[in-house]
């Protein structure tokens, strides 16, 4: 599913808002989400997951081409820990499939 | 924002304050858009939301685990998992954070 998909999905279910709304409120959210992280801030879904900050200690890295020592900075990363519910569903999909059985 | 974290509730706030939804149709929407998010996930379809990242599905086989307290065997079973994979903006966008931890 696409961000353009999501936006269809959320409008075909939709009895007040226009598609248009629903478009500019999935990209409002995911701007929100990113300002957040982009501040060291902390993003918490209950039911979803939590979006944080991992930090990466500054490391001597290595051309690929040429083998030369880079020096890199330490830096954040984003991490994602998904929440209870969405672990449970999404495993949950995993034993409704038939499963292949070997003989 | 530095103090506490993003909520459902606060980015229904900000939809009511940036976009003149309703607070209950900002409220709405905003559970609409993770709950989009679960069923694709829980339908074993990938999300990917440009800009942002991926959220992608891996199979993980039966492994063999051990209790840590009586050290006893069991079998880790076979599950799905969602990781995240922050795409090059965000990424980007995150990187210049100059936390305290510098």
């Amino acid at each position: 599913m696409t961000k353009s998909e999501l936006i269809d999905r959320i409008a075909g279910k939709q009895t007040q808002l226009s598609s248009k709304d629903v478009e500019l409120a999935v990209k409002a959210i995911l701007e929100y989400m990113s300002q957040s992280l982009e501040s060291g801030g902390r993003i918490e879904i209950r039911g979803f997951g939590s979006f944080s900050l991992h930090y990466r200690v500054p490391r001597i890295g290595r051309n690929p081409k040429t083998g030369t020592p880079v020096a890199l900075a330490g830096k954040y990363v984003p991490h994602f820990k998904p929440g209870k519910e969405l672990r449970d569903r999404v495993n949950q999909s995993l034993s409704m499939e038939p499963q292949m059985t070997a003989s | 924002m530095a103090e506490g974290a993003l909520t459902k509730a606060e980015m229904a706030e900000r939809l009511f304050d940036d976009l003149g939804l309703n607070k209950r149709e900002a409220k709405e929407l905003v559970e609409q858009f993770f709950e989009e998010i679960r069923l694709s996930l829980e339908h074993n379809e990938q999300v990917k939301l440009s800009g942002y990242g991926n959220f992608d599905l891996r199979d993980k086989k039966q492994r063999p685990g051990r209790n840590p307290k009586t050290g006893e065997e069991i079998p880790i079973q076979a599950r799905r998992v969602v990781t995240f994979r922050p795409g090059q903006k965000l990424k980007a966008r995150v990187e210049k954070y100059a936390g305290s931890k510098e």
